[in-house]
């Protein structure tokens, strides 16, 4: 079976890099961008499966990051988790506008973030 | 890659959000208004909760997390970031950045320091009475993270696996590699403690934003036993049908030992995009013995045949059921899925579009209002110095080439001398755009200052303002990382020392505010920074007193207003009437004249009696390279750093002045300065040569005071490449390091300070004092 390709969007090197390690490890390939305007461009260079995104970020935040990967045909059902550490409902319903799948709200379980993202890719 | 690397990601990180913290902070104090600098401020303190979080370092999220959600009410602006606020904010970017340093080098931060700097930030955050306020106490009930999602696999061609949608079974519910055997039927319905009917319908956003029913479905049916029933009710007739609309309704039953929570928790990211209800027991209808739904005899005909076989968990069945493409189309209609993504996609619902709209909008504002950013990239140090050290190799062999040609004499201007010039500026520019790289602005350092101003501030009662001036000024990085120590030390004094205390201050006139001004400029191929203070200036009564009683100066002796503010700088000189812990016993400045001599500088200080002192130190931009005094003495070739020389003279006779044994001094316009006859100092000859048939390079010492370095001659001025000595040889008592002239031949680089030194009878200080490059 072909490799699933995870576009991860977080400004955070430290997050990205645990990211990285821990979708390797679980047989992913990522690809990784450090805001939303890089993640709309990182978008059509990769063709990822699914996306995991921040919603804090300099430039384009997560909010406007997901409405933009949404207008665009190719990816209007891409699925998309929100990586965060907000849990605030408000936060969550505007990522849900915006057109996010999920929610996985910081410090992610590794576990829990292969199984979400084996979930929605399935 | 492993945690511990990554977790030093997260401390470097740290450093770089702890400092944009401070200098956006800085920056709201100062007046500015833009709401970029606020995110910026509030994203530095997320990023941080957000990585501390992932190592389970739980002071640092505890404390992030208060100062985010103050920092939140200043984004939503439901909290004004007045002087005293950002005061508040200031030194919980102090906590944070002692919280992170425990976190990294073990140790910790006094819990009461924190504990009341978070009640503070609380207080802030509630104070208003926001209605934003409820953020705060949020994330605290730290739900699982609730992930209830899936993909739309018809829009994924390239992924295999999410392009399986047949058979449409319960089994298929349960993940790829695990619990085949977990739904429906392998626990009986006796071990369930609870019973609950889920109705749930679905609305077209729900497909919009990635979200499928069947994985929902999925997901519930993880939590026990479920019998499902499709409603088609709200089926149109197919030509009514909107291939992107959403109508079944799912009715489904669930035996299991989880809560309702749990329930609906499955649906958590889901609520919003559809309707619905957990009841406790079971439903009011007939609800099919397996998962199977029943045969939906009153559905709208044209729909019928897509809901049967669907739900059927009987395996066999489905596999025996029509050819794939038709499945396919089955579970697309099912789902309520937006039709083959192949197909050119038909517009989008007015809302969509809307959004859409606005998202083009937005990434155009936010990529327009982002002034392109200079690339970056990171490379580690090593190879930086790898190059900087080749560099100065190139340099050298450069110098002995054009030496070379010089002794052969080729003769005017041949292609030889053209192509050397050439060469030469060539290499200068290399040179310099290679030290370019290792030069960073001095604002950490700066930022840093800060810090120390406020808590000198608070120890001592004292109102200070500091400004800062210059702070994008660079230098190289080993200058900056040194500069730190002397200067925390001048700023402390000068807060300490040099700034009257607000009741003072307002009593002559002054406003209770003092001013602290810190700033850089380049100048002369160096870096100049000065600390001014607006304080009372220095007190030359006392410092010639203490001078005296110290026996520095004798009381006959007149001396000019310079040279006692300058007195200062003698070892173990403090007038502060009482020793605070501030300035601390036995440090003085004269340790921060040593440290600035030993990065190839200088400090000077200017003061006004009532109106304030200024320091002022300037030191070499880079320390890898140096302009040095190449002189002779004793047939051997020696470099002197430029920056220690003050003057060079041809002494005379009748200026030379024996006294004692071995002393001897010249008169340089009305003042002795004493002799120190480098040769003899450093052994290479065991006689004292004649003055008078050198050169005599006046420098000034760590002391303060001046020498006379006896020289035999000068070859003169030039730029030259500091080789470690300690690295390729061994550290030498008077010398400081090594370089290689033009003509191959190795110099020692003169440690002026250590020289003085073995003048004065002490022994020479065995530690090199200039930092060696290479």
């Amino acid at each position: 079976m072909m490799k699933k390709k995870v576009l991860t969007v977080d400004d955070s090197r430290t997050i990205r890099n645990m990211l990285l390690v821990t979708l390797n490890n679980a047989g992913f390939e990522t690809v990784q961008a450090e805001d939303g305007v890089e993640g709309l461009e990182v978008l059509e260079e990769s063709d990822p499966d699914v996306i995991v995104t921040d919603i804090n970020m300099p430039r384009l935040d997560g909010f406007g990051f997901i409405e933009g990967v949404r207008r665009n045909d190719r990816y209007r059902a891409i699925p998309i988790l929100v990586l965060t550490t907000e849990s605030d409902p408000e936060k969550k319903n505007r990522a849900r506008e915006a057109g996010a799948t999920g929610w996985i709200v910081k410090p992610f379980d590794p576990t829990k973030l292969i199984a979400a993202i084996e979930r929605v890719t399935a | 890659m492993d945690m511990n690397e990554i977790k030093e990601i997260f401390f470097q990180e740290c450093e770089e959000q702890l400092a944009e913290l401070e200098s956006g902070l800085l920056a709201l104090n100062d007046g500015d208004t833009d709401i970029e600098t606020v995110n910026a401020v509030f994203r530095a303190v997320h990023s941080i909760k957000g990585g501390a979080g992932a190592f389970g370092l739980d002071d640092l999220v505890g404390f992030a997390h208060v100062f985010e959600t103050t920092l939140d009410c200043v984004r939503s602006q439901t909290l004004e970031p007045t002087q005293d606020v950002l005061k508040v904010m200031l030194r919980s970017a102090d906590v944070l950045a002692d919280l992170t340093a425990a976190a990294r080098e073990g140790g910790s931060v006094e819990a009461e320091r924190t504990a009341v700097l978070a009640k503070e930030l609380e207080a802030l955050a509630k104070g208003e009475a926001l209605p934003a306020a409820p953020v705060a106490a949020a994330p605290a009930a730290a739900a699982p993270p609730p992930v209830v999602a899936s993909a739309e696999p018809v829009s994924e061609p390239t992924d295999e696996s999410g392009f399986q949608p047949v058979p449409f079974s319960f089994d298929d519910f349960s993940d790829e590699e695990g619990d085949v055997s977990a739904p429906v039927e392998t626990t009986g319905s006796e071990s369930y403690s609870n019973k609950f009917t889920v109705r749930f319908k679905p609305r077209s956003d729900l497909y919009a934003n990635g979200n499928e029913t069947v994985l929902l479905l999925r997901d519930l049916a993880k939590l026990g036993e479920m019998r499902v029933r499709c409603e088609t009710d709200g089926l149109p007739a197919i030509d009514k049908l909107d291939p992107e609309g959403a109508y079944l309704a799912w009715l489904i039953e669930i035996s299991t030992n989880s809560a309702e929570d749990e329930i609906r928790s499955v649906f958590e990211f889901a609520e919003w995009d559809c309707q619905l209800e957990v009841t406790a027991g079971e439903p009011g209808v007939e609800m099919p013995e397996t998962a199977a739904v029943e045969e939906p005899e009153d559905a709208p005909m044209a729909v019928v045949p897509f809901d049967l076989s669907l739900l059927d968990d009987e395996p066999a069945a489905a596999e025996a059921a029509a050819p794939a493409e038709t499945d396919i189309a089955q579970v697309t209609a099912a789902s309520g899925e937006p039709a083959d993504a192949g197909q050119p996609a038909p517009e989008l619902p007015a809302a969509t579009a809307a959004i859409a709209a606005n998202a083009e909008k937005q990434k155009a504002a936010a990529v327009a209002a982002v002034p392109a950013a200079p690339q970056t990239i990171r490379v580690d140090l090593d190879r930086v110095d790898r190059l900087i050290n080749l560099v100065g190799e190139l340099v050298i062999n450069q110098a002995m080439l054009a030496q070379s040609v010089v002794e052969n004499e080729t003769g005017g201007a041949s292609a030889i001398n053209l192509g050397l010039d050439e060469l030469q500026q060539l290499t200068r520019e290399i040179q310099d755009s290679v030290m370019a790289i290792r030069a960073q602005p001095v604002k950490p350092v700066f930022q840093r200052m800060s810090r120390i101003v406020r808590e000198i501030a608070d120890m001592t009662g004292k109102t200070v303002r500091l400004v800062t001036e210059g702070e994008n000024t660079e230098v190289d990085k080993t200058v900056i990382d040194k500069l730190a120590e002397p200067l925390t030390h001048m700023i402390r004094n000068a807060v300490d020392h040099g700034l009257e205390t607000p009741e003072k201050r307002e009593a002559i006139g002054k406003s209770r505010e003092g001013v602290l001004r810190l700033s850089a400029k380049h100048r002369s191929g160096r870096i100049v920074i000065e600390i001014a203070d607006d304080g009372a200036g220095i007190n030359r009564e006392r410092v010639r007193q203490k001078a005296i009683d110290n026996g520095l100066i004798t009381a006959e002796q007149n001396l000019p207003d310079e040279e006692i503010d300058n007195l200062i700088f003698h070892p173990g000189f403090s007038t502060a009437e009482k020793l605070s812990d501030i300035s601390g016993r036995g440090v003085g400045m004269d340790v921060v004249k040593r440290s600035i001599q030993s990065l190839g500088g200088r400090i000077n200080i200017t003061s006004t009696p009532g109106k304030g002192s200024i320091f002022t130190m300037s030191l070499p931009l880079t320390l890898a390279v140096l302009d040095g005094m190449v002189v002779t003495v004793a047939g051997q070739t020696l470099v002197v750093p430029l920056t220690a020389i003050v003057e060079t003279l041809q002494p005379e006779k009748q200026d030379i002045h024996s006294f004692g044994s071995n002393q001897r001094l010249i008169a340089i316009r009305d003042t002795f300065c004493p002799l120190v006859d480098v040769g003899h100092i450093l052994r290479f000859r065991p006689h004292y040569a004649d003055p008078v048939e050198g050169v005599a390079l006046l420098v000034e010492s760590e002391g303060g005071g001046q020498r006379a370095l006896m020289v035999d001659a000068i070859q003169g001025q030039r730029q030259v490449v500091i080789k470690s000595l300690e690295a390729n040889y061994t550290s030498v008592p008077g010398i400081a390091a090594a370089t290689i002239l033009g003509d191959g031949r190795v110099a020692l680089i003169l440690d002026v300070d250590s020289v003085v030194a073995a003048s004065r009878g002490q022994s020479m200080r065995g530690e090199m004092s200039l930092a060696a490059a290479g």
